[in-house]
């Protein structure tokens, strides 16, 4: 039974790794900046969720108290993960504006909203678009 | 007791979070956390003057469970985009969704699960508040994908947030 655990906790500990550097791969690999992104969103997600699962494993099958900060740590991740790659697809976005395409080489072009009035939040109003 | 508890949910999730950050079950832990959730959501009601009636119940927890299993499988996904897809045959594009959805709250857990399942994320939204920008790494039709999105993550919150 211990081995059967022991398996399965270094199969989840490989598996975090992989993805953890898989993602780094594409962060580096990847053409532009929006698509860099995807490759860190997928690290928080299943590379330090499967560290985080095989530590709540190990811990209580080798005699140590249960601990339930594992739980916070996804928690927390879940939630300050899609505001960091917001913010960042948002600079991504401004930048592109203000500097025009030079920065933005292998970027797919932005569309605009379909509603005629309406503009990107990142841009506030239609008037403040416009850079000089 | 609407007075005492005007964010009922935010209350438990905060006597929640006190229990677990402390890692034990013990009386004064609760009263503590109990005490934080009964001053945080009154100090910062005025943050949130129109609440939006979330339903805490089996939708909820459905929805959570889905968006897990997405995950897992997108993962996979992206693993092999990475690995075995050159950069030129990328099908990288912009989607813009248009939401059906009515509430702040709900537009951020649409955002949220749109970033954390990888291969899309979440940029930006329409001034008016009528169309979600995401970024997707690879599709092979766009409008399939923004209908799978709006079928699958954005009619499930229309039930918990109404």
């Amino acid at each position: 039974m211990a081995a059967i655990l022991d398996f399965v906790i270094a199969f989840l500990i490989v598996l975090g790794g992989a993805f953890a550097l898989i993602g780094s791969w594409g962060l580096a690999r990847l053409p532009a900046l929006m698509s860099r992104l995807h490759g860190p969103t997928k690290a928080t997600t299943l590379g330090v969720g499967g560290c985080l699962i095989a530590s709540m494993l190990y811990f209580p099958s080798h005699g140590m108290s249960w601990s339930a900060h594992e739980l916070l740590i996804t928690l927390f991740l879940f939630i300050t993960a899609p505001i960091s790659a917001n913010m960042i697809a948002k600079a991504c976005i401004h930048g592109r504006h203000v500097y025009g395409d030079a920065v933005a080489k292998y970027e797919v072009p932005l569309p605009r909203p379909p509603h005629p009035d309406a503009e990107w939040a990142t841009f506030g109003s239609t008037e403040a678009a416009k850079p000089e | 007791m609407r007075r005492l508890f005007p964010h009922p949910g935010l209350t438990l999730l905060l006597v929640v979070m006190w229990m677990l950050v402390l890692n034990e079950l013990s009386v004064g832990g609760f009263l503590l956390g109990l005490f934080f959730g009964t001053l945080v959501p009154l100090f910062t009601a005025p943050f949130w003057p129109e609440r939006p009636p979330v339903r805490y119940g089996w939708p909820l927890i459905a929805y959570g469970l889905l968006v897990i299993g997405d995950i897992i499988v997108a993962n996979f996904q992206v693993a092999r985009l990475i690995l075995f897809c050159r950069n030129r045959d990328l099908r990288s594009c912009w989607l813009s969704i248009p939401l059906d959805l009515q509430s702040a709250e709900a537009f951020t857990v649409l955002a949220g699960t749109i970033s954390l399942t990888p291969g899309t994320v979440s940029a930006d939204i329409s001034t008016d508040g009528r169309h979600l920008l995401v970024h997707a790494l690879d599709t092979s039709d766009p409008e399939a994908e923004v209908a799978r999105i709006k079928a699958r993550y954005e009619r499930r919150l229309m039930e918990i947030f109404r």
